[in-house]
């Protein structure tokens, strides 16, 4: 019998610690013999914590929303009695939407231990890189990645092996290779899984890029906001090294690599190449001019190639199944598979990695589950601050490179944060540009005071003192953020506005001349009122407002005042029977 | 704010081993402000005089990264996540609920040094939001309400470890 707890950054945000703890104890009070295994994230954030329980076959059964207080039940009956346990396993709905996806970045992600390097060989780990150096010509991995059709995942959807060819034809050494583990795209966490779920694939990926661009030294540049992703890798490079995998004559052949890891300081525009390596450098991560590229002139001015952490993860399988398995997978424009974080009013939430080409429709309703609630699809926001939202008449549109950005939007690094009737366009487009706003290291006059100016604006507008001409007054504006900034930060933060204004004008033109917030979210457009109707005078809306603006006597309808009222919505939480309502 | 409280010999072995190695001055802010909670004046200027890298410089980085602290933080630091699924399932009620129960903004400190309220950009728990991570624990689905709960009852448990009068 083995016991595999679901333990990434999201199982134990919902509390697969405290399970953790529980079935140990459990086990020992009842001196039952189980292995306790951890793995990282299986995707099904929606589901946490996650116990898979295999027995003695090896054959498994899933429990889902797993609390400590059913651990009792769940181990006395499976493991003792050998009965099975229907409060919490999985249902077959549920089994269907890992089915629908097709692994590869994620394979070993939630089924192996990402702390114990002999699981990741047992499946088959460094036999890619071994491939490479042993029978392989640094020119042939390169041949391999060019004829796969990958693309970095990062954002920009740049060919890899061009990448690496540049890398390769500097000749200056030494030469460098960094992993960008900076994912800052708000709602985006397909990096941070793959890191805390297998770190020894990406360290592989890595050394086969290093073999192929002839670097002896990698770096990933991690987010310090993800402190578990860099306890796991720094353990699997510990690791890695025990075993001579990294270091000098690695598996005894001419090839010697060894990486590090740096942790970032929080700035999103370190996620732009030359920021990240000014980063690197212990610099303030500003970006400069290119030419001269990375890969002519990086870090320490010598030959850099920089990719990210997923695009890194597909290269070990790429090279164990040939390209053509890999260009098989997804479109014309864009081969192979991509990881896609899943948020928001979405019904099942989390990480899922579908072939390139699928429709927008197929990945939000038929593997999302849909819109939770019973709501109505509003929208669905691509790839963070630089992409944009796009609103249901283009849900057919195929998840590839080029049908994505016709659209105004981006593919981006893989954030899909879906929306529904409750969300006010306007709004989150003032979320997106307070967030470039902020994260505008100041260096383009265009990006620093062009996204302060849009904020403004879309301040105003959601304040309902939005005036005829600022819609006009936002698409001029944002044309010049684009055109006079230098990197892609500023090229991209004014993605949102355009988009959402293409899309979503009547909104905007409900907060500006009829001052009106058709999703009832911005506070200064809505006005609280009780129904007398459904009131039934239990007084708990008046005990609970913060301002004391609501009168009534017990048991008899009660009445809020506007004029004190902060619209904070606690009485609308509180109230028992949903005599809130929003005007 | 004594100069006794800070025990430079704690940053000495840190500064020994990355003072001299170029590009580490990010390295050597983290741990410093890992070792004291925060980087005040006079550890920057230890730190310059050291490094021999000036500590306008040294501002420069401080001030450009989020996570760097020029502040001493509460007992709690109360780490509110804005990223995108948080926002638009209303994040910023909770924000406001914090800032009106304890009576701080974005990146203040409550008079008794309890709460010290950060915005800070996603933390990745994105199916479980919105959430706030207090030193290390995650707090998830939040409502207005819940979120002034936990700050209740974390009060009552530093009343009784005798933090606050």
């Amino acid at each position: 019998m083995k016991i595999v707890i679901g333990e990434g950054s999201c199982g134990l945000a919902a509390g697969a610690g405290k399970v953790h703890d529980k079935i140990s104890e459990v086990l020992s009070a009842n001196s039952l013999k189980a292995d306790v295994e951890i793995t990282g994230c299986c995707g099904m954030c929606y589901l946490e914590p996650i116990v898979d329980i295999y027995d003695d076959l090896g054959e498994k059964t899933t429990y889902v929303k797993v609390t400590p207080e059913m651990v009792d039940d769940l181990i006395l009956k499976k493991i003792r009695d050998n009965q099975e346990v229907n409060t919490c396993e999985i249902t077959q709905n549920d089994l269907n939407i890992l089915g629908n996806q097709k692994r590869i970045v994620l394979r070993n992600c939630g089924i192996i231990n990402p702390e114990k390097i002999d699981d990741y060989l047992e499946a088959g780990g460094y036999e890619a890189i071994k491939k490479c150096i042993s029978q392989l010509s640094p020119e042939e991995v390169i041949e391999i990645i060019k004829k796969s059709g990958l693309r970095g995942r990062g954002g920009a959807g740049f060919p890899t092996w061009f990448k690496w060819n540049a890398a390769r034809a500097s000749k200056s050494e030494p030469k460098y290779i960094v992993c960008n583990a900076d994912e800052g795209d708000p709602g985006a966490f397909m990096d941070r899984s793959v890191l805390e779920g297998d770190p020894h694939n990406l360290i592989e990926g890595m050394m086969i890029g290093a073999y192929a661009m002839g670097a002896e030294e990698g770096i990933v540049y991690v987010r310090a906001e993800y402190p578990l992703a860099i306890v796991r890798l720094e353990k699997a490079i510990e690791q890695a090294r025990e075993k001579g995998f990294l270091g000098k004559r690695v598996f005894g052949m001419d090839f010697n690599f060894d990486m590090r890891i740096k942790a970032g300081a929080g700035a999103f525009v370190c996620g732009e190449e030359t920021a990240l390596i000014a980063s690197l450098e212990g610099e303030r991560g500003m970006p400069r001019l290119k030419p001269p590229f990375p890969a002519q002139k990086g870090y320490w001015q010598q030959p850099t190639n920089i990719n990210n952490v997923e695009t890194f993860s597909n290269v070990p399988w790429i090279i164990n199944n040939g390209a053509k398995a890999f260009s098989s997978m997804g479109t014309e424009d864009s081969k192979g598979t991509k990881v896609f974080a899943l948020t928001g009013k979405i019904k099942n939430g989390g990480l899922v990695e579908v072939p390139m080409g699928m429709t927008l429709r197929e990945i939000i309703f038929d593997i999302g589950g849909g819109i939770r609630d019973n709501k109505k699809f509003k929208a669905v926001q691509l790839g963070g601050p630089s992409g944009g939202c796009l609103p249901e008449s283009l849900l057919d549109t195929p998840m590839e490179y080029a049908s994505i950005n016709k659209t105004g939007a981006i593919v981006g690094s893989g954030g899909m944060v879906v929306l529904d009737e409750t969300t006010c366009m306007v709004d989150v487009t003032r979320f997106f540009l307070d967030f470039t706003k902020k994260e505008s290291c100041g260096k383009c006059i265009h990006c620093r005071i062009g996204t302060t100016r849009m904020l403004e604006l879309l301040t105003r507008i959601t304040k309902g003192e939005g005036k005829e001409g600022d819609i006009d007054l936002l698409e001029d504006l944002a044309k010049k953020v684009k055109d006079g900034s230098l990197c892609g930060l500023g090229q991209t933060a004014p993605n949102p506005v355009l988009t959402t204004i293409r899309y979503f004008r009547d909104e905007y033109e409900a907060h500006i001349r009829d001052k009106k917030c058709p999703a009832k979210q911005c506070t200064a457009l809505i006005t609280y009122r009780i129904d007398p109707d459904k009131c039934i005078g239990c007084t708990a809306c008046a005990r609970n407002c913060p301002v004391s603006c609501i009168r009534g006597e017990v048991k008899k309808p009660h009445e809020i005042d506007p004029a004190v009222c902060i619209k904070c919505g606690k009485c609308a939480e509180v109230c028992p029977v949903d005599a809130v309502e929003i005007l | 704010m004594k100069k006794s409280e800070f025990d430079f010999s704690r940053i000495d072995p840190v500064l020994e081993k990355y003072a001299h190695v170029k590009g580490s001055l990010i390295t050597i802010l983290q741990k410093a402000q890992e070792i004291y909670g925060y980087l005040s004046e006079e550890v920057i200027v230890y730190i310059a005089e050291k490094t021999k890298v000036k500590p306008a410089k040294i501002y420069g980085v401080v001030t450009f990264y989020t996570q760097f602290r020029l502040e001493p933080v509460g007992k709690y630091l109360i780490m509110l996540c804005q990223g995108t699924a948080c926002h638009v399932n209303g994040s910023e009620r909770i924000e406001s609920a914090i800032c009106q129960k304890l009576g701080i903004n974005d990146g203040e400190t409550t008079e008794d040094n309890l709460f010290t309220l950060n915005n800070v950009a996603c933390l990745g728990c994105c199916s479980l939001s919105p959430v706030m991570m207090i030193n290390g624990e995650t707090y998830a689905k939040l409502t207005p309400k819940k979120a002034e709960n936990i700050l209740d009852k974390l009060k009552k448990e530093a009343l009784l470890e005798g933090e606050v009068q």
